[in-house]
């Protein structure tokens, strides 16, 4: 099993990475082994933030030796590297354990990552474990060249390590696990192909509901709106979805979750997300929502923003405008 | 020698311009001076990318990309104006602006402010949202600085630049969800003021900056002498509209004397008498080898560092007091009997480019039998404000000569506002003492000279390798104390300033201060010492009387000229106090 082998291996399969970003996972383990230096660092990022998605913990909980084996290939496909698992505090309490003992004496390490939903952004991410405030870094250079304390750095999610151990193995069947949750019978995580729309697996697990409803598809704060008629495309991001009964939802209290979350969790450091999403806020909370004042913060969260947590406040937003209506919400 | 840069071609706005490999966008604009608004750009700093004010549009790309984090490449098609880039920066203002409360009236940046003036170029409204800041408290720092953290944009420079002089005295701290700047109340202020030259929206200020301004000259039956700092006389005729590096001694001293001043003095004769006594001690410590490196001690917020930070070094501060200082001292004692007037009838107000002067004035050890040497100090910006409501104007006013004899200073007296002039003035007088052979051009040491953080030489004291080091940004002395902790023996001499570039890039001078306008202040200081005749501070004649005739017994000259450090403990609550929530 050389180097080279994997690689191409993974590229074959068409893997793109599954923390939402859906970089190519060979292509990039290919940057960081041709990457010049020293040494190089390997991230498993397992820091699972957004609610609604779940899917991390459900693969730490039931396949970790595959997660760890993962991890173990891209050891011995990057010379000179040495990794680490970045855990959220509850997963590092209730998985660590396990870990260490299928890390036997491999250079894995476990680090907690602080409770800021931020500090899982991939350069936060860095930030937190060269014992920084989680800020996210610019970009370029990215992780691949300058990392972790500058050295070329392999960041990929839980769910990537888990897709590599399995292609490595020959049992890829490009499937994705996608994270099912909301006012639905069936709540769980749910392994099928990565070409499924998002009827068909609500249909498939038996969730499809009766009531009318809409779904939030990618994430509970950063997914998509998506009424029942357009539910025929695949879900993005990392593969959550949320079913509202529409009835029963209050969208003035839909989107003060979302702002909430947002205020507590983004680091503050940009204009646009930390002001904008604090005008968000004051405009949700106070139940009057000025549409050009809306459309103004969202054109510079979206287009101004320092790093994907800002630039992605506005999807759910426009969504929720464009397919329930304005009305919904004056 | 360093490796050559690529250079690479690249437009904007249509605008054919060069640049090299790994420069941004905003640096080649700015350098081929096409305005893109950036409040949290500053040459000192890293780039942080966090006012988001400076995107820009490349053509074939999609969106927008700050022009502060975004790479030059070749033949690539810039834009900084259209629709959508008006349209995002005009935005992001008015979120700017909802977290500014606004004091204009009393800020340092009042006639350059660049928030103002993007608010009218971007047709602002700037109370669309309400104030989110109002409740924020103001902070006072002992004697010296303001910190209205309600100004705030949260632009972060001030924690970056406090960091990197090695304080680390302000932080970020999380209130609510919400991130404020706040004092460090387990640290100490050192007064250097460069919060306040790199704080992009006038947050931080002066004591008394500028409501106080006129305090000097309101008091009764006093006779009242202005005496400026070396480094005030290239930097002041900014705050007028002069270009950056004008030399406007006579005028200032015109404007003074305008103002009310009974006389006017220079700082930079006391310098000359600081170079001669410091020049004497290094001798003597050479000679002795005991307490070496010395270190020099005219800057106030470095002596406050080694107290506060590195008290094992208090011994190895030179004893003799700061220029304005021991002018400040002889003005009430040589001065005051020559006239014949009573010390306690003079006034005496410092001109100086510092805040941390404003603290070293208060020092008690200082006092000549209960009396100030100095009664106060007003920063280059301050005067500035003062001629500004007296309706002075310095591009018109005509230039006047100082006044005898305090007036009248060497060239290795003002070459003490730049970073390596006390070095300099200090050897040049140390030469003489040792009687080493002088060639003509060792008067000038320029190894010591420039914009570097440190600087090094080596220098032939009569076969004696004299090994100096010249040291401005107290993070730059900070690296530099460990190293001497590890190899004591690795320099006799160390001159050392808090500010970047020296008093020319000091906490009082005007705003904006960069790389830049630092090199152009600092270069007229060294026009003006190349023209002077008199270039060594031992022959200047005033220096020559008061030692002659004043200065008869050594308990004379230390009650003038010298002083006591002593290591700092911390007294709770005593540094930042929380002078109000508004």
């Amino acid at each position: 099993m050389n180097a080279r082998w994997v690689i191409d291996k993974i590229k074959k399969s068409g893997l793109k990475g599954r923390g939402g970003a859906e970089f190519p996972t060979g292509l990039k383990w290919e940057m960081v082994k041709k990457a010049k230096a020293k040494k190089k660092y390997i991230v498993c990022n397992a820091s699972e933030g957004e609610p609604g998605v779940f899917k991390d913990g459900f693969i730490l909980e039931n396949y970790p030796e595959v997660v760890v084996q993962g991890i173990k290939i891209a050891l011995k496909t990057i010379k000179n590297s040495s990794a680490f698992i970045y855990l959220r505090e509850d997963y590092y309490k209730k998985f660590g354990e396990k870990l260490r003992t299928l890390i036997k004496k491999e250079p894995i390490y476990l680090f907690k990552k602080p409770p800021f939903y931020l500090a899982g952004e991939e350069t936060a991410l860095l930030e937190v474990i060269e014992g920084r405030r989680p800020e996210p870094r610019i970009k370029p250079p990215f992780p691949v060249e300058k990392g972790l304390w500058g050295y070329p750095t392999l960041i990929n999610n839980v769910e990537t390590f888990y897709y590599v151990a399995k292609i490595i193995q020959g049992e890829y069947r490009k499937t994705r696990f996608y994270s099912v949750s909301g006012d639905v019978k069936n709540k769980g995580v749910y392994e099928m192909p990565i070409n499924y729309s998002i009827l068909r697996i609500l249909k498939e697990t038996n969730n499809l509901p009766e009531f009318d409803f809409f779904v939030q598809a990618g994430g509970r704060i950063t997914g998509e709106i998506i009424t029942p008629d357009k539910l025929k495309k695949k879900v993005k991001g990392q593969g959550a979805i949320i079913v509202f009964n529409r009835s029963k939802t209050d969208i003035f209290l839909l989107m003060e979750n979302w702002v909430d979350f947002l205020l507590r969790e983004n680091c503050d450091k940009c204009t646009p997300c930390r002001e904008g999403v604090f005008r968000l806020a004051e405009m949700v909370k106070q139940r009057k929502i000025d549409l050009k004042t809306l459309n103004d913060l969202l054109f510079v969260l979206r287009q101004t923003s320092f790093c994907g947590l800002g630039k992605g406040v506005a999807l759910p937003f426009f969504s929720l405008i464009k397919n329930l209506g304005v009305k919904e919400i004056k | 020698m360093k490796p050559k840069r690529k250079t690479i071609e690249l437009f904007i706005d249509g605008k054919k311009v060069k640049g090299f490999e790994n420069q941004t966008i905003l640096e080649v604009a700015l350098k081929s001076n096409i305005e893109i608004p950036a409040l949290c750009y500053h040459s000192d700093l890293k780039i942080k990318g966090n006012c988001r004010l400076c995107v820009v549009e490349i053509k074939g790309r999609k969106g927008l990309f700050p022009a502060c984090s975004t790479l030059i490449e070749p033949k690539m098609e810039v834009i900084t104006d259209s629709k959508l880039i008006r349209r995002a920066r005009r935005i992001n203002l008015e979120l700017i602006f909802a977290q500014h409360c606004e004091e204009c009236n009393d800020c340092i940046w009042s006639f350059n402010c660049q928030l103002l003036k993007l608010a009218k170029k971007y047709r602002l409204n700037i109370s669309r949202f309400p104030d989110r800041k109002k409740e924020y408290p103001v902070y006072q720092f002992g004697p010296s600085l303001i910190f209205d953290s309600s100004k705030c944009v949260d632009c972060r420079n001030c924690v970056e630049v406090c960091k990197k002089q090695g304080v680390g005295f302000l932080k970020i701290k999380q209130k609510g969800h919400l991130f404020q700047i706040v004092p460090d109340e387990t640290k100490e202020c050192v007064y250097c003021g460069q919060c306040i030259v790199h704080c992009p929206v006038g947050a931080f200020e002066a004591v008394g900056e500028f409501e106080d301004v006129e305090k000097p000259l309101s008091q009764k039956d006093k006779i009242v002498i202005f005496q400026f700092a070396p480094s005030i006389r290239t930097s002041i005729g900014e705050e007028f509209g002069l270009p950056y590096g004008t030399v406007v001694t006579g005028k200032l001293i015109a404007g003074l004397k305008k103002i009310g001043a009974d006389k006017v003095f220079d700082v930079s004769v006391g310098a000359d008498f600081t170079t001669f006594e410091e020049a004497k001690e290094f001798i003597k410590r050479l000679k002795q080898n005991k307490h070496l490196p010395m270190f020099t001690s005219c800057c106030p917020s470095w002596v406050r560092f080694v107290e506060v930070y590195a008290p094992d070094f208090v011994p190895f501060l030179t004893s003799v007091r700061s220029p304005h200082i021991i002018l400040g001292g002889l003005i009430k004692t040589f001065w005051a009997e020559k006239q014949g007037l009573d010390p306690k009838k003079i006034v005496v107000v410092s001109i100086m480019p510092c805040v941390a002067k404003k603290y070293e004035i208060q020092r008690k050890e200082l006092f000549l039998n209960g009396l100030k040497p100095v009664d106060y100090v007003l920063t280059t910006r301050e005067l500035a404000y003062l001629f500004l409501k007296k309706g002075i104007n310095l591009k018109k006013i005509k230039p006047e000569k100082p006044d005898d004899p305090l007036g009248l200073p060497t060239g290795a007296g003002v070459i003490y506002g730049a970073s390596g002039g006390v070095m300099e003035s200090a050897l040049r007088t140390a030469f003489y003492f040792l009687k080493v052979k002088q060639k003509l051009e060792r008067i000038e040491f320029k190894k010591v000279r420039g914009m570097q953080g440190m600087k090094q030489a080596v220098i032939d004291f009569n076969g004696k390798k004299i090994k100096v080091a010249v040291v401005n940004g107290l993070g730059n002395a900070k690296e530099l104390l460990e190293k001497i902790r590890n190899k004591p023996d690795l320099y006799d001499y160390v001159e050392v300033m808090a500010c970047f570039g020296g008093c020319i890039g000091g906490g009082g001078q005007p705003v904006p201060t960069d790389k830049f306008i630092r090199e152009k202040r600092a270069k007229a200081l060294y026009r003006i010492d190349k023209g002077k005749k008199i270039r060594l501070a031992h022959k200047n004649p005033i220096v020559l009387e008061v030692y002659k005739k004043f200065f008869k017994d050594k308990q004379k000259v230390h009650f003038i000229a010298h002083t006591r450090y002593f290591p700092l403990k911390k007294k709770k609550n005593e540094q930042s106090e929380r002078v109000s929530s508004k």
